[in-house]
């Protein structure tokens, strides 16, 4: 009996000790450690840990390199290779937004495959299953169109295989195709038109016509809805015409001369890439403009050096990022300046978007110790304040958009211009949270982690 | 938004559109027609008379040295295309040409893609035809206005040359019966060459001829290529009437639907072309049993 409770108490000590010790080596150890060793008990998932086994670890990108995007689709993949350099080499700028980082992502070269989506879906879809299968990408990324983003979404939460959004401006990316392996940096169509409506409304006044240009699929109905519905709402605003067309039409003459027979004041073009810049171009052949006055509500990048500067003189816009934001953020100036003696000239918001995509999912698996993708999304999820190049922004759980500012720019007249890229001026910078929808407002139900 | 105003706009905007896929069709149809070779390449040879054509825009800032020099590009493209690798497939199955010509397409694409990037390039309309006009009931763009009647000309000239000329006798005759034409001693591969050659130019000058209107990127084939062979279906293989009134239907369809539901306005370009495969399958002005 007493040998017994000798021995009961024996136990009970190391026991208690036992616990104690791993508690307090627990809290000694860096939170990384302890999630691995969870982590490493869990069944495979997705690419994972086949994906991250090896001394490297690859990404999956698909961005239009042809078609209606291509455009846009290369200065985003730029922003991407900058990142995974930067990455690799331990960049200062890197850790400014990753502060864990030292070279690579936990240690591991970041390697990555490039295929051209053209902005369809089926095509991306098929490209980034390539590099699932063939590759083992545990992170998937690019798009430049929501309809991409939207079926890449849904095959990362299929193959359980995390997908960070390229350009996206749909509202439905984080609404209702919201996934839980999906995330997006980028403004949409609701941040854009509630950053953007009242500049217009105290530029113009209320009570205005405008005729809107759509592309038809899910960005260009969103983001219109949105745009139309505060206009509407806030200002009296009046839809006169929507001109739906389809993405890479090759002539706008019959809708525009719709437009010009419409009564409206502004032409709210929500086209973009080539379909913006021939569109617009167009409506200046058709007298539209200047007669009406132009408005983006979702910047395309490159549409001033295209369209001239004398089109997009006095034009609002709404976007994610201008290179003259070097002048107030140190981080913005740090990437402007890496990314222009790289590539030799300064960033759009589709490569300043790719950088920081890669940037914060850095900072995510840093931060989560482990490339296990369930403990990589809560890392996400779990709220911190992170560093970007326009200022403190912070994921938001409930849908994975990021709470991040949305930027006005107007075009300057040419004469002000101070280089040959100094298209627009920024007119202000407006907070994220005070923009957005309740992360449940579009429907978002983000779905499992397993 | 119907109103009389528009509808007028919309029906005279048709036209032009439809002028210019006319043009672009026509070349495409005597080809299919003579060669028996459905040519993918064709909206990629319309880009590369834009490019050419802009090239010498920029070398010369002459816009007539710009449709000329687009024009005789093309020309010798084509010669030289089907010297060097079309003639080989005229007697291998249609899926080997639809195959070589949808590969030189990608060839001439991301050819001038590598060259010029994806970033368009402008070509401005001559002085002449730079602004707007108006028309009364609209105003328009003064240069499209142009279109219409540069591509009448063309047109003309096209068809001078097939129904007036012994050459234009020879291809109507190789459109009907290519096995005759040659049995009775005429050079059908020399013919067949020109032939491409007059297509290609057909295409180039399109292409050069379009560049003000929409500006140029290398895709800008792609999109007119699907179009081009929807006013071909409606008009007739083989038909350059057909092709002429084919592109003006296409033209009127996407304007006039445009006007009632600007999301419907392609859809009813291809429920036009399905109606006329369905009742009439040779086309409006085709002949049955053409291939």
């Amino acid at each position: 009996m007493r040998d017994r409770n000798s021995n009961s108490n024996n136990s009970g000590r190391r026991e208690f000790m036992r616990t104690g010790l791993a508690v307090a080596g627990g809290l000694a150890l860096p939170a990384g450690f302890a999630s691995r060793v969870l982590a490493a008990d869990q069944p495979p998932i997705g690419t994972w840990p086949a994906g991250s086994q090896g001394d490297s670890v690859f990404i999956g990108i698909a961005v239009p390199r042809t078609g209606t995007y291509a455009v846009q689709g290369e200065d985003e993949l730029k922003g991407y290779e900058l990142a995974v350099e930067h990455i690799n080499e331990g960049h200062p700028l890197i850790k400014a937004i990753s502060p864990k980082t030292k070279k690579g992502v936990l240690g591991k070269t970041v390697k990555y495959g490039v295929a051209d989506s053209a902005a369809k879906p089926n095509d991306a879809v098929q490209a980034q299953q390539r590099f699932i299968t063939e590759n083992k990408a545990i992170l998937l990324t690019g798009s430049t169109s929501s309809a991409v983003a939207v079926a890449l979404n849904k095959l990362a939460q299929r193959e359980k295989v995390l997908y960070v959004a390229g350009i996206s401006g749909s509202n439905d990316t984080t609404g209702k195709d919201c996934v839980r392996y999906g995330f997006r940096q980028n403004f949409y169509g609701e941040t854009a038109a509630n950053a953007l409506g009242p500049v217009l409304l105290k530029a113009f006044g209320k009570n205005k016509k405008a005729a809107f240009m759509t592309p038809d699929y899910t960005y260009g109905h969103t983001v219109t809805k949105s745009m139309n519905d505060f206009l509407t709402k806030n200002g009296g605003w009046t839809m006169v015409t929507n001109q739906v067309s389809p993405l890479g039409a090759p002539d706008y003459s019959s809708y525009l001369t719709n437009i010009a027979n419409s009564g409206a004041e502004f032409l709210i073009n929500v086209n973009w890439g080539h379909d913006a810049v021939l569109s617009t171009q167009q409506a200046k052949q058709f007298g539209i403009l200047p007669k009406m006055k132009l408005v983006i509500p979702y910047q395309i990048p490159f549409l001033a050096p295209e369209v001239g500067p004398d089109v997009t003189e006095g034009v609002y816009a709404a976007t994610d990022f201008w290179w003259t934001l070097e002048d107030k953020y140190p981080l913005a100036k740090m990437f402007v300046e890496a990314f222009q003696k790289k590539y030799n000239y300064r960033p759009e918001w589709g490569a300043e978007n790719a950088y920081m995509e890669f940037a914060l999912w850095a900072e995510a698996v840093e931060h989560a110790g482990t490339f296990y993708p369930p403990d990589v999304i809560k890392s996400y999820e779990s709220p911190r304040k992170l560093n970007s190049m326009v200022g403190e922004v912070e994921w938001r759980a409930a849908d994975h958009q990021l709470i991040r500012p949305v930027i006005i720019v107007r075009g300057k007249k040419p004469g002000d211009m101070k280089n040959k890229e100094d298209f627009w001026e920024v007119t202000e910078i407006v907070p994220g949270a005070g923009v957005m929808q309740k992360p449940d407002a579009f429907g978002c139900n983000l779905g499992a982690y397993t | 938004m119907i109103s009389w105003s528009n509808f007028v706009s919309q029906l005279f905007n048709g036209l032009a559109l439809g002028a210019l896929l006319a043009l672009i069709s026509s070349g495409l149809t005597i080809i299919y027609g003579t060669l028996g070779v459905l040519n993918l390449a064709h909206g990629a040879m319309f880009m590369l008379g834009g490019y050419a054509g802009y090239v010498a825009y920029e070398a010369s800032g002459s816009f007539i040295v710009a449709v000329i020099a687009g024009t005789l590009f093309l020309g010798i493209v084509g010669v030289l295309m089907e010297r060097v690798v079309i003639r080989h497939f005229y007697s291998r199955p249609h899926e080997d040409q639809l195959l070589v010509t949808f590969g030189l397409a990608i060839v001439y694409v991301e050819g001038v893609r590598f060259i010029f990037s994806s970033l368009s390039k402008t070509v401005p309309p001559p002085p002449l035809f730079t602004g707007i006009t108006s028309l009364g009931f609209m105003v328009y763009p003064t240069y499209r206005l142009a279109v219409v009647g540069i591509v009448a000309v063309a047109l003309l000239a096209l068809f001078l040359v097939l129904y007036r000329t012994r050459l234009g006798m020879i291809v109507r005759a190789g459109i009907e019966d290519s096995v005759m034409v040659d049995s009775l001693g005429i050079n059908v591969d020399r013919v067949f060459m020109v032939v491409f050659g007059i297509g290609a130019m057909a295409a180039g000058f399109a292409g050069i001829v379009n560049a003000p209107v929409v500006s140029l990127t290398p895709d800008v084939g792609e999109a007119i290529l699907v179009q081009t062979f929807v006013v071909v279906v409606i008009g007739g293989v083989g038909s350059f009437t057909g092709a002429v009134l084919g592109g003006l239907i296409a033209g009127e369809i996407i304007s006039i639907t445009s006007m009632f539901n600007p999301g419907y306005a392609y859809v009813m370009l291809f429920a036009a072309m399905t109606l006329v495969l369905l009742v009439r399958p040779q086309g409006l002005l085709g002949t049955r049993g053409r291939e």
